[in-house]
């Protein structure tokens, strides 16, 4: 049986960044995209929202400290 | 002049033409010195090395000792030998190339691949070794070259440098000669980097000679030289190098050739690492082993961790410290002793320059101890040459004056396991030898007085001078950001003094409350011939509301509030105690609610103010009132005695009603446990809630003005637990959280005293007794048991933990939070969080690790609605 992970409660929500938001990342931190953190993408999360290397992706947590934290990574 | 920044770092192998490039002579001699004792040329000790004695000059550079900082020489070896730190790999290539024409063991276009893949890692700042793991995996199991078909043999690594092929010993040479033929192409792929290394390398042909600066010889008294370790060996090595040579050319057996080619490969080898397992390590005379190259880098003392991350510095002093309650928190008590020999350096310029003339010229406590010129000489100043050099003195200099009252020191306690165990506080000569510390700084840094030393440094630099005082001063630790709470506050006697002073309605006459604040720097209070403690208390807070619960709040089911029958209920209004007791959780450190809202709402200058006038005034009151503890304050009256006695002869009645009980199987099982488990349970209860009972008892009949009460009840020191186990029962001791078990395991029984298989509350380490009067030979026994393991535990968790810390300081140590609030790795930019602990809170300024205290906020907007 296939089940989607993101309705998993404890999945955070994960987006792939379009082209003009990824720039757009990258310019604000300043940063070349290798020298985000990463994810493989094998991960089961990247392959169910299609993503592929090179690709940004946004992941929006629950924060206990912060309510909602937003956090990038590079799939690779 | 541009500051030059290092882009990069990059390891390489030297090859023999490298070695031979930079050295500047060929050593050719194991002797050092002539008779005369001069340096032999082609010796160990070649002038062209370098020169430590002092008078001879470099032949290289010309520079004296001191100023050349040393050339490298080099040995031509007779025959290869195997460096020992690249054995491992050496056996690895071996394995994985072909042992006819050298190529990988892989195809080439799975060799590309893997070397893409490393490419690719390298690229993205990732671990590659695994790659490199696997592709040494596979090689090794390849049977037949893909190259030209060659079945292979494995190579045999017998450590620490000896390879065999099959049977047959591969020589260096051998092994020399099989690297040679991997070719340029196959190497990335086992993670060398062709420009940089050549497998070949790692056998070395010449040896390179340190300079004599890396191995000075001291001469001892006796005017005898003793030469460095490292000559020691480098010595050994061209001995053997050199007989093996003439037996070469003399043409001797092939035998002895072998055995000196074994042991030059034994010298070089421990002149690299004298401590590789399989092979004895070189010994000194004296029989202690040698210490070389691997053992000068390596361990706590080693190069990295004891001469680049840790120094010893100059300007520091340790002694003993001891607590004088008179000093302000932010300052620091130094013996005359050392303020006459640590220094604080002084600029001189137009404007200061009779001021720094004046301590050249004065003859006791804060005068000038050196001058420093210009051009760096450094001249001691002495009664004799003190006119001379005042005279003298010019803007530009640098006068080195004693320390002296207000100077800024750092004073630190080791382990330094937070910010707060270095501190900057402000000195104050005292007499004596101890460094003195006001008592309320001790829970920051951990101290104690029994015995404990701390470090004092003194900044050198207006700058440092400056950052220590903004950043590093007591005040602005007074948050710890461990907690986001006042870490810094009363202890002990300060506790249990504002306890006396505010407990109740207390009176004191005018000229009492006068002695009580004369040492505070308070000017006004009002006139009355009588004061409530409360009231004086209250001449010391600044204006603040504040209400809560004390630490000697009982926890009733329904709070009372400002009518609490204990007095534990505090209410302070504009900065008026009206109502409730000070204790640990008005003043304490790690809890102090006045000093954290003072803190917050007047800053760090008031807090500190506020913290030194409290303990001022607690130790005022502890003194005057008087403060005592004995052991007949552990007293208990027959009558209570009986009741515990009746106590603990129930609860041992109902252990062996429970024993009954499980013996005829008539015990129910608790869900989810055995019955032996269960019976052990209730056992424990019972036994634990005996002990709380007796405690009560106790408790009951010590009533709330016993010295030891009061301290335990108002956090001051010990617990109700502690005087329980002096004063009625110390209770049930365990091991590993069971009752005591081990012992004659065969009998199943602890102590030979019981019956086999007693599981009664006495032959299990239920001790009944009270520390007072006094444990029987059998209790004494379970305690120690109990005792030790609460010893050992220590022990294991302090190092535990101590490694623990070293591993995530070296891991965390080079990032750092932006000022956009992201937190980077400082060398490679790379991002580790994108807003610092999710929240972007400086833990220091949170409210007890919270971003904002709400309630604080919500008391502010109505109290402003009120007005």
């Amino acid at each position: 049986m296939k089940f989607k992970l993101q309705e998993h409660m404890l999945v955070p929500k994960h987006e792939i960044l379009s082209k003009e938001e990824a720039e757009e990342l990258l310019k604000i931190l300043g940063v070349r995209k290798e020298q985000l953190p990463k994810m493989k993408a094998d991960d089961p999360i990247a392959k169910e929202i299609g993503a592929k290397p090179g690709d940004i992706v946004k992941i929006t947590r629950k924060s206990l400290t912060a309510g909602e934290s937003v956090f990038y990574r590079l799939v690779i | 002049m541009l500051p030059k920044r290092v882009a990069a770092l990059k390891f390489e192998v030297l090859s023999p033409q490298e070695i031979r490039r930079m050295s500047v002579v060929k050593i050719i001699t194991p002797e050092t010195y002539d008779d005369d004792g001069f340096p032999i040329d082609g010796g160990l000790m070649d002038t062209r090395l370098g020169v430590i004695d002092p008078g001879l000059r470099c032949k290289t550079c010309g520079g004296k000792a001191g100023e050349c900082p040393g050339h490298f020489g080099h040995v031509e070896l007779a025959a290869p030998v195997i460096h020992v730190g690249y054995a491992k790999l050496i056996a690895r290539l071996l394995n994985g190339t072909c042992r006819e024409c050298g190529r990988i063991l892989l195809k080439d276009d799975r060799r590309d691949r893997f070397i893409e893949e490393i490419e690719r890692r390298i690229e993205f700042n990732q671990n590659y070794e695994d790659v490199i793991k696997e592709v040494f995996r596979l090689t090794k199991a390849a049977k037949k070259c893909p190259h030209c078909g060659e079945e292979q043999i494995e190579i045999k690594f017998d450590k620490p440098t000896f390879f065999y092929e099959g049977e047959h010993r591969l020589t260096p040479k051998d092994v020399r000669e099989r690297l040679e033929k991997i070719p340029n192409e196959d190497l990335p792929a086992f993670g060398l980097n062709p420009k940089a290394t050549r497998p070949e390398w790692f056998v070395l042909t010449v040896l390179p000679v340190p300079p004599v600066t890396v191995r000075p010889s001291i001469i001892l008294e006796t005017g005898q030289r003793s030469e460095d370790d490292l000559t020691h060996k480098l010595v050994d090595i061209i001995r053997i190098n050199q007989r093996f040579m003439e037996n070469k050319e003399a043409g001797a057996p092939q035998q002895i050739l072998e055995d000196l080619w074994e042991l030059l490969q034994y010298h070089v080898t421990t002149y690299l690492d004298n401590e590789v397992s399989g092979i004895p390590p070189a010994r000194h005379r004296s029989g202690r082993p040698l210490k070389t190259l691997a053992q000068r880098l390596k361990g706590k003392e080693g190069r990295f961790r004891g001469s680049l991350s840790g120094k010893r510095v100059n300007f520091s002093a340790r002694t003993v410290i001891s607590p004088d309650p008179c000093l302000s928190i932010n300052e620091v008590g130094v013996p005359k002793e050392i303020a006459e020999e640590v220094t604080v350096p002084l600029f001189v310029t137009p404007n200061n320059i009779e001021i720094a003339r004046e301590f050249v010229l004065r003859s006791e406590h804060p005068k000038a101890n050196y001058i420093v010129r210009p051009d760096g000489r450094r001249i001691r100043v002495i009664e004799s040459n003190k006119e001379e050099l005042a005279e003298k003195l010019e803007p530009g200099w640098i006068v080195e004056r004693q320390l002296m009252d207000g100077d800024i020191v750092l004073f630190n306690r080791q382990p330094s396991l937070h910010r707060m165990s270095i501190m900057a506080h402000y000195v104050k000569v005292l007499p004596y030898k101890t460094f003195r510390l006001n008592p309320a700084v001790c829970p920051p840094y951990n101290a104690d007085f029994d015995g404990d030393e701390m470090n004092l440094h003194v900044p050198q630099s207006l700058e440092a001078q400056a950052e220590a005082k903004i950043l590093m001063a007591v005040q602005e630790h007074i948050l710890s950001p461990r907690f986001g709470g006042p870490i810094i506050g009363g202890i002990h006697d300060h506790i249990s003094g504002l306890y006396l002073l505010t407990r109740g309605e207390k009176k004191f006459n005018r000229e009492e409350a006068m002695e009580l604040l004369r040492a505070l720097d308070i000017s006004e209070i009002p006139v009355k011939n009588e004061y409530t403690g409360k009231e004086i208390f209250s001449f010391i807070l600044p204006e603040l509301t504040l209400e809560f619960k004390a630490e000697i709040c009982q926890g009733c089911e329904e709070c009372k509030g400002e009518n609490c029958e204990y007095d534990a209920y505090v209410i302070i209004e504009k900065g008026k105690l009206l109502k409730g007791t000070i204790d640990e959780k008005a003043v304490g450190a790690f809890k102090g609610i006045i000093i954290d809202e003072i803190a917050r709402k007047y800053g760090k200058e008031e807090a500190k103010k506020f913290i030194d006038r409290m303990t001022q005034l607690a130790i005022r009151i502890i003194s005057k009132l008087g403060f005592t503890v004995g052991i007949d304050d552990e007293d208990i009256p027959p009558e209570a005695s009986m009741q515990i006695e009746e106590v603990l002869k129930e609860a041992e009645e109902e252990v062996e009603k429970l024993i009954k009980a499980y013996k005829e199987g008539d015990l129910e099982p608790m869900p989810g446990r055995s019955i032996e488990e269960t019976l052990e349970m209730r056992i424990m209860q019972v036994l634990g809630r005996a002990r709380d009972r007796a405690g009560k008892i106790a408790q009951r009949h010590l009533g709330m003005d016993n010295a030891a009460v009061i301290m335990a009840v108002s956090g001051a020191r010990g617990s109700m637990l502690n005087l329980t186990q002096m004063a009625a029962c110390i209770g049930q001791q365990s091991v590993r959280g069971e009752r005591i078990s081990r012992g004659y395991t065969y009998t199943n029984r602890t102590l030979s005293h019981f019956k086999p298989g007693d599981l009664g509350a006495e032959a299990r380490g239920f001790v009944r007794s009270s520390y007072k009067r006094g444990l029987s030979p059998v209790e004494f026994f379970f305690h120690a048991a109990g005792g030790r393991e609460g010893l050992v535990d220590t022990a294991v968790r302090t190092s535990q933990s101590g490694y623990l810390q070293r591993r995530m300081i070296n891991a965390l140590q080079d990032l750092k939070i932006e000022y956009d609030g992201t937190v980077r790795e400082q060398t490679s930019g790379s991002l580790v969080q994108f807003r610092y602990g999710e929240d972007g809170t400086d833990p220091m300024k949170s409210f007890r690790g919270k971003a904002v205290d709400v309630r604080r906020i919500v008391r502010e907007v109505i109290g402003e609605v009120k007005k």
